[in-house]
């Protein structure tokens, strides 16, 4: 016999939600009663009816703190084992939410799955009362018949209710259980910004340690065969003087060619991540820069050899990136410009860059991929990013990079 | 007394090795040995004595300064051994490391100048000769570092006259450079002398001092 997926479907899921209230009964209702037996211990003091109560109290408040603890744990498994519901981890300073649920809604909805299986189980008993009067003597027999027949309904009725109730207080089970040992909206915001930080911290790092493979594998694969490749061309234009004069000039202009080559793979490495910052830092790396920008460039790197912490990786490359990209900048768009200047100090747990040249200005960071990248990848790393370029000049680039201790 | 004639290679990179060794070979160097590694060389150098060793800066195990570590015990342990630095990009550091040991039979170029056969073997010969050899990109990048120093004090012509005497150029190089007369450049290098307050020795003497203030690895 085959069972309609419909019909499966509703009777794996009837089957969940009676697991899932079975196994609330005991632990909603276990509270209560240790509750009562420590009230009237305190009862027992205060009129002084009992002698042993103040030995005994301690007892019932020591398994209701235990208890406490360990019913919660309950239900986290309940909630996550039967409804895919994840519940935090509540710790033992959340005691009132914890008391809240066990002691005073809990028991509530303990009652409501009683009251369920009290009615699925007398629903089951008059339904069947057609097979129960048989057990009466057959004289009286035909007495019961008609109210017999009527339980049978009314049983086959409360057994058809069941399933829709069910699920309701499953529904209401989870509402009251997320609401009262769920995360608070501030929480949940809270765990997403921890979130999101840590995340995108990662996602930098990798994409750092992305870019440095590739500068890499460059630098070891196409950047050595094309060296190798200029060096053949250079050999042969040195020895072959022989040759007619087209030859030579084939050769002539690939030698160019080829040393042009290394010369574009080489601003690409550096533009990627160049080894240089890896091996010896930020100082030296920034000296390189400063040395092949097409103007003038006063270069002053302050970073305290007894810096609390070195400066982390990410945060180099982003500044590096910056006085890369702004000397780039400078070059391309600041024609008037005669001079720059670069500055980079350590204050604290600040690493601020400041890059300024005396073009004639106008420069808007909202207009040029350049600009809004630079800005992107100060933000990346929780960075503040600055610009003025007043039209006329001079133009000048402040960045504040956190170097958190 | 080591053979100037003799050479040794420590490049990690084979393609390149191959292209070093004919180039060496059309300058009239006779290459006794190539390897791949700091630890090569050393014993390469031990055993034949060259009279240049030709060192990338980067090699295995760690590919960061092996060569510029190996180039400083060359010189101190076989002072008569020059060595040439070939590096992928300029770090002044190491120009500064090697230069401040000994100034002569020493260079420091850009791996890519070997593409320009001529000048490289030019370099060779003065480095191999007990001269100089210097990147015009790491001599660049010192200036930028030397900015507020007596240097300051020196025109553009005396900076450029300076520069190509940092990268080990003669009167008559620096002169041919900048096409102008011999006795131009000489006036500049006594200029730029009395600038820098060297004191008054021999002109070969001060003329290694000049460098070395330049570099800023002395006075």
């Amino acid at each position: 016999m085959t069972v309609p997926p419909q019909l499966r479907r509703a009777l794996v899921r009837l089957r969940r939600d009676i697991l899932f209230l079975a196994s609330g009964v005991l632990p909603h209702l276990a509270a209560p009663p240790l509750f009562l037996w420590a009230l009237t211990q305190v009862v027992g003091i205060l009129d002084g009816t009992s002698d042993a109560a103040p030995l005994v109290l301690p007892v019932p408040s020591a398994l209701l703190a235990i208890a406490g603890y360990g019913l919660t744990e309950v239900q986290r498994w309940r909630f996550r084992a039967l409804c895919g519901v994840d519940l935090p981890r509540l710790r033992f300073t959340q005691a009132k939410r914890q008391f809240g649920y066990n002691c005073l809604v809990g028991p509530l909805l303990g009652v409501l799955e009683v009251a369920l299986f009290t009615l699925l189980v007398t629903g089951v008993a008059a339904a069947t009362s057609l097979l129960w009067i048989w057990t009466v003597p057959p004289p009286e027999r035909h007495v019961y018949v008609m109210s017999a027949v009527l339980a049978t309904v009314l049983g086959l009725l409360a057994i058809a209710a069941v399933p829709p109730l069910a699920a309701g207080l499953v529904r209401l089970e989870n509402l009251v259980g997320r609401a009262v040992l769920g995360v608070s909206r501030a929480e949940e915001l809270e765990r997403r910004v921890e979130d999101l930080t840590a995340s995108r911290a990662d996602a930098v790092a990798a994409a750092d340690a992305e870019r440095r493979r590739i500068e890499r594998d460059l630098h070891d694969g196409a950047q050595q065969r094309l060296v190798s490749l200029a060096l053949n061309l250079g050999l042969a234009k040195a020895t072959l003087t022989d040759l007619p004069p087209e030859a030579r000039e084939v050769i002539d202009a690939a030698h160019r060619e080829a040393k042009d080559a290394i010369d574009e793979l080489s601003t690409l490495v550096r533009g990627l991540h160049p080894a240089v910052l890896d091996e010896l830092g930020l100082d030296a790396a920034l000296s390189g820069l400063a040395a092949r920008a097409p103007v003038p460039v006063r270069l002053r790197v302050d970073i305290p050899d007894d810096s609390p912490q070195r400066t982390s990786p990410a945060v180099e490359a982003v500044a590096y990136f910056v006085v890369s990209e702004a000397l780039t900048n400078i070059a391309k768009h600041a024609r008037e410009a005669t001079r720059a200047d670069v500055a980079v100090t350590r204050l604290g747990e600040i690493l601020r860059v400041v890059i300024a040249d005396d073009g004639v200005g106008g420069a808007d960071p909202a207009k040029g991929t350049g600009l809004k990248g630079l800005a992107q990848r100060v933000r990346s790393v929780d960075g503040t990013f600055r610009m003025s370029s007043p039209v006329g000049g001079p133009t000048m680039m402040s960045v504040e990079l956190p170097c958190p201790m | 007394m080591p053979d100037v004639k003799r050479a040794v290679i420590a490049e990690d990179s084979v393609l390149l090795r191959i292209g070093l060794v004919k180039v060496l070979e059309m300058a009239g160097f006779e290459v006794a040995a190539e390897v791949g590694d700091a630890q090569a060389l050393l014993a390469a150098v031990e055993e034949h004595r060259p009279g240049i060793a030709v060192v990338d800066v980067r090699m295995p195990p760690g590919f960061t300064d092996e060569g510029v570590r190996a180039a400083l015990s060359i010189r101190q342990k076989w002072p008569a051994t020059a060595v040439l630095l070939l590096s992928q990009y300029v770090e002044e550091r190491y120009a500064a490391d090697l230069l401040a040991t000994n100034t002569s039979g020493v260079g420091y170029l850009l791996k890519q100048r070997v593409a320009d056969v001529e000048e490289f073997i030019e370099g060779l010969r003065r480095v191999a000769d007990g001269g100089t050899a210097l990147d015009p990109q790491v001599v660049a990048q010192l200036l930028v570092r030397r900015s507020s120093d007596p240097l300051e004090r020196l025109t553009g012509r005396e900076r450029e006259v300076l520069a190509l005497m940092a990268e080990g150029r003669s009167n008559a190089g620096i002169a041919a450079q900048l096409v102008v007369s011999e006795s131009a450049v000489a006036k500049h290098i006594n200029s730029i002398l009395a600038k820098l307050d060297l004191p008054k020795a021999d002109a070969d003497h001060r003329r290694v001092l000049a460098v070395l203030r330049f570099m800023g690895v002395a006075g």
